[in-house]
């Protein structure tokens, strides 16, 4: 029976497809293995039913296909089989939710000993902000937005003066710490990504969003805008670079502070004495 | 004891008004343009969305050639890619898939299958085809005007849609607007229509419980757009304000390309909100209607009864119902509170309970059946495939934590592409192959429409089932190039030319099917007033194609439930619903 023969095969296909596939995720680089442990969860789940289904549905196609003299069964209802049929499927969603539940719990509550760190996005491009000594960043406003402050820092704020502001570079992390990204937009929405990290946010204007996680390997990874922000949408990348600790540390000591740059190295170096450790 | 003769009609419950008189035309310019007939209306409706329809499968070739052959077309820039994407979600979503199955299969079916002469507004209803006919061409009107149509996405959100980075900034985002706005005044009055002919003019014993599921799936979807487009009313309009007199509705303190502009106070994720609020009812109001016509298609081409009506039926409602709560899944990485991620992954998942329930109904009515693999057979086998396949991708999307590495990639476009677009689609191709006889009194070609469905299927199942996987590598959505990433393989691009490739030859079949719906009007074969052998009232009608008012000179009177296929003991292997029972209806029996 050729339809059936179709028909099974397409649910054989699409399992070996799955498997052979050279498509798949990144290789991971934060602590979030445990997202890629619930998509596994929930692929193992939906293709069984996936495949059960169509099987099914092929044999029925093969057995019971017209053929002269055939009467279909008159069977309006089964209580019984419904039941089951639903209580299965509870379930079964229950054993893909329970999972998915626990780790967006671990997902939305950030460590207290998670640095902030900032990401900005505007119409198309990306800047980044990294505490001071301090390990404080200062205090942010859309207005004060100026080609001198393109991040539209506080002037005043004590906590900013040491802020470091990469307006046009990469950003560089240290492996092993957990970092909370506060994100921020200039404009229209946008979005952090980087699918090494699995993590993603928008970002909003008149809001700060943000997520956590903690760098487990090193390299360059690829940032990409994932919230559709305009014509150039596809061209507004970066890098982020993970390092380890004493390489990160060596990169900071190379950057401009906030107050550097925007001329005031005396109350630099105050900041340096009164704030931070 | 007297053997008083058993009367038929007893059994069957009154009707909920009687007779109402019948509007009658009186020119030809009353019966075929501004007709008030719903048969008309629905062909019109059907016509004017197959036509913006075929407009939005050219786009969808143009964004292809553009992914598969990325630089090789100088015709295709990142703009007019934006265009593209934009103008082909709105048309499928909205002015084909919602407009063909409520105005039109809703149209068409509702007063057939319920037993009514007429809709019980016809003015209304002719109203409602011409304005949706404006708002079609209002939104055709944005390719001419200066700055093309909105590249904003289908989705719309500000403050990109209406700041100047985004392509269609001037006409186009608020014709784009002003059409919906339209959409929305028509289909109001097209949806009072149906939910008050289901409710006030079935005829003489249909009660709603042995309404076809087709009845019931227009209908409860009908009540939740009802429901659910207001939302998107209230939010393009107040868009359009911002647009235009520069209110801060959705606009927060911005700053574009280093100028401070003069917005303030406004809230970009409120418009989500509104958004999803009609937007995820939305795909059950694409998916109810075709959940109720695969039914009927399977019972009929299975001769069986479909299995489990009463739970069909609630299932229907249920899923209506909690389609309401489950909105904001579209936006767990949109920066909302994130405690809400808990709530509405829940209601997601729980959705899905009734959803497979449908399913599982739908190949237990094949199990022991006497399945004919005709054409309309074929494509709902073939929305069984697609649908379950987008389904439980929906259960990645769904579950809150999955979503948030998979969200804007390409595995949202091939979810959405194969539960909302290809299954539905298989449905509106099937229930076409199914009904065209009623509606022109004869057949569609039989080894054309056979062509059509396998390419069709196994194409369109080749496109996005291997496209889940560019996603979940983490290929982002609405890119009009991937560019330079060190996290893509060049296989990704050998497997975007294929998708491309099959995309063509997918709609070239489509072309095939015009042929034969227009071929067949002229050289299909006579396909007398029931040709499936069907149960509902619609097959039992006197002429083909019915006449003014349907019925001749009476009504019919419903006496049976819609699925009587291969009852024991009866002659043949159908009972049409209005034929008498013999004898009195026992208590605790089919309905």
């Amino acid at each position: 029976m050729v339809v059936a023969l179709i028909l099974l095969l397409v649910a054989v296909g699409s399992v070996l497809f799955h498997i052979y596939s050279p498509w798949w995720w990144t290789p991971i680089a934060t602590n979030w293995s445990y997202i890629d442990h619930t998509i596994s969860i929930t692929f193992w789940i939906t293709g069984a039913v996936f495949f059960a289904v169509i099987a099914f549905m092929a044999y029925c196609v093969f057995r019971f296909h017209h053929k002269e003299g055939r009467r279909a069964a008159y069977n309006p209802e089964n209580k019984k089989l419904e039941w089951w049929l639903t209580i299965g499927t509870a379930v079964g969603v229950g054993a893909m939710l329970a999972p998915g539940l626990v780790v967006w719990h671990q997902f939305v509550t950030v460590p207290a000993d998670a640095t902030e760190i900032e990401v900005m996005g505007q119409q198309w491009q990306w800047s980044f902000r990294l505490p001071g000594k301090d390990g404080r960043m200062g205090t942010t406003n859309v207005r004060n937005i100026s080609p001198e402050n393109p991040m539209g820092l506080n002037r005043d704020d004590p906590n900013g003066q040491d802020d470091v502001v990469i307006d046009s570079g990469d950003l560089h992390l240290p492996i092993g710490k957990p970092v909370k990204v506060l994100l921020r937009s200039l404009d229209v929405l946008h979005n952090f990504y980087v699918p090494e990290f699995r993590a993603k946010m928008d970002m909003v204007p008149g809001m700060v969003t943000y997520f956590w996680m903690t760098p487990i390997r090193t390299g360059t990874f690829d940032v990409l805008c994932a919230e559709l922000c305009g014509v150039a949408h596809a061209q507004m990348r970066a890098k982020v670079i993970v390092q380890e600790v004493s390489e990160y540390h060596a990169w900071l000591e190379t950057q401009k502070t906030f107050a550097e740059l925007s001329g005031r190295n005396a109350v630099t170096k105050a900041t340096y004495k009164s704030g931070g450790k | 004891m007297v053997d008083v003769p058993y009367d038929a009609r007893a059994d069957a419950p009154p009707a909920e008004v009687p007779e109402v008189e019948l509007y009658h035309p009186r020119s030809w310019w009353t019966q075929y343009v501004f007709s008030q007939d719903a048969k008309v209306i629905a062909i019109q409706y059907s016509l004017t969305a197959s036509a913006i329809g075929l407009v939005a499968l050219v786009l969808s070739w143009l964004m292809r050639l553009q992914l598969g052959f990325p630089g090789t077309f100088s015709f295709i820039d990142a703009s007019q890619y934006l265009q593209f994407i934009t103008m082909h979600g709105m048309i499928m979503v909205i002015y084909l898939l919602t407009a063909l199955f409520l105005g039109g299969f809703g149209n068409y079916l509702i007063p057939l299958m319920v037993g009514a002469r007429d809709m019980v507004f016809p003015y209304v209803n002719m109203l409602s085809y011409w304005i949706y006919l404006l708002a079609v061409l209002v939104l055709a009107s944005t390719f001419f005007v200066p700055g093309g149509p909105t590249g904003a996405g289908w989705t719309l959100y500000p403050p990109q849609a209406v700041l100047s980075g985004t392509p269609g900034q001037d006409w186009g985002i608020v014709l784009m607007l002003v059409s919906l706005i339209l959409f929305i005044i028509g289909f109001t009055m097209g949806g009072l229509n149906y939910v008050v002919t289901v409710l006030q003019a079935r005829t003489r014993g249909m009660t709603l419980m042995r309404m076809p599921l087709t009845v019931w799936g227009i209908f409860t979807a009908t009540v939740m757009a009802l429901l659910a487009f207001p939302a998107l009313f209230v939010a393009s309009v107040m868009m359009l304000f911002d647009r235009l007199l520069g209110t801060s509705f959705f606009m927060p303190a911005l700053v574009e390309m280093g100028q401070q502009m003069k917005y303030g106070g406004g809230s970009p994720i409120l418009f989500q909100h509104l958004f999803w609020f009609f937007g995820h009812p939305e795909v059950y109001i694409v998916a109810l209607p075709a959940f109720g016509i695969v039914s009927d298609l399977i019972s009929t081409h299975a001769r069986k009864n479909i299995f489990g009506y009463r739970m069909m039926v609630w299932a229907i409602v249920g899923i209506g119902a909690l389609s309401f709560v489950v909105w904001a899944h579209h936006m767990y990485v949109s920066g909302m509170h994130p405690k809400f991620g808990f709530f509405f992954a829940t209601t997601t998942l729980i959705i899905a309970i009734p959803t497979a329930i449908k399913v599982y109904n739908w190949v237990l009515t094949l199990w022991r059946g006497d399945i004919h693999l005709t054409v309309p057979m074929l494509f709902a086998l073939g929305f069984i495939i697609t649908f379950v396949n987008g389904g439980l991708t929906g259960l990645f999307l769904g579950n809150v934590v999955v979503d948030v590495p998979l969200s804007d990639t390409m595995f949202v476009v091939a979810h959405f592409h194969m539960v909302m677009g290809v299954a539905p689609i298989m449905v509106v191709l099937g229930a076409i192959y199914h009904w065209y006889p009623k509606v022109t009194g004869r057949m569609l070609d039989d080894w054309m429409g056979k062509f059509h469905f396998w390419v069709t299927f196994l194409g369109a199942y080749l496109i996005f089932f291997p496209m889940h996987y560019i996603g979940l590598l983490g290929v982002p959505r609405r890119y009009h190039d991937i560019g330079e990433a060190a996290f893509i393989p060049s296989s990704t691009h050998t497997l975007n030319a294929f998708i491309t490739v099959m995309a063509l030859i997918v709609g070239f079949a489509q072309m095939v099917f015009l042929f034969n719906l227009v071929w067949s009007l002229f050289r299909g074969r006579p396909s007398g007033g029931n040709p499936w052998r069907a149960t509902t009232l619609e097959w039992q009608t006197p002429e083909t194609p019915p006449g003014h008012g349907n019925w001749g000179k009476e009504l019919p009177v419903v006496y049976r439930w819609a699925y009587d296929y291969s009852v024991p003991g009866a002659a043949q292997d159908f009972i049409p619903q209005n034929q008498p029972r013999t004898t009195p209806a026992v208590q605790g029996a089919a309905p």
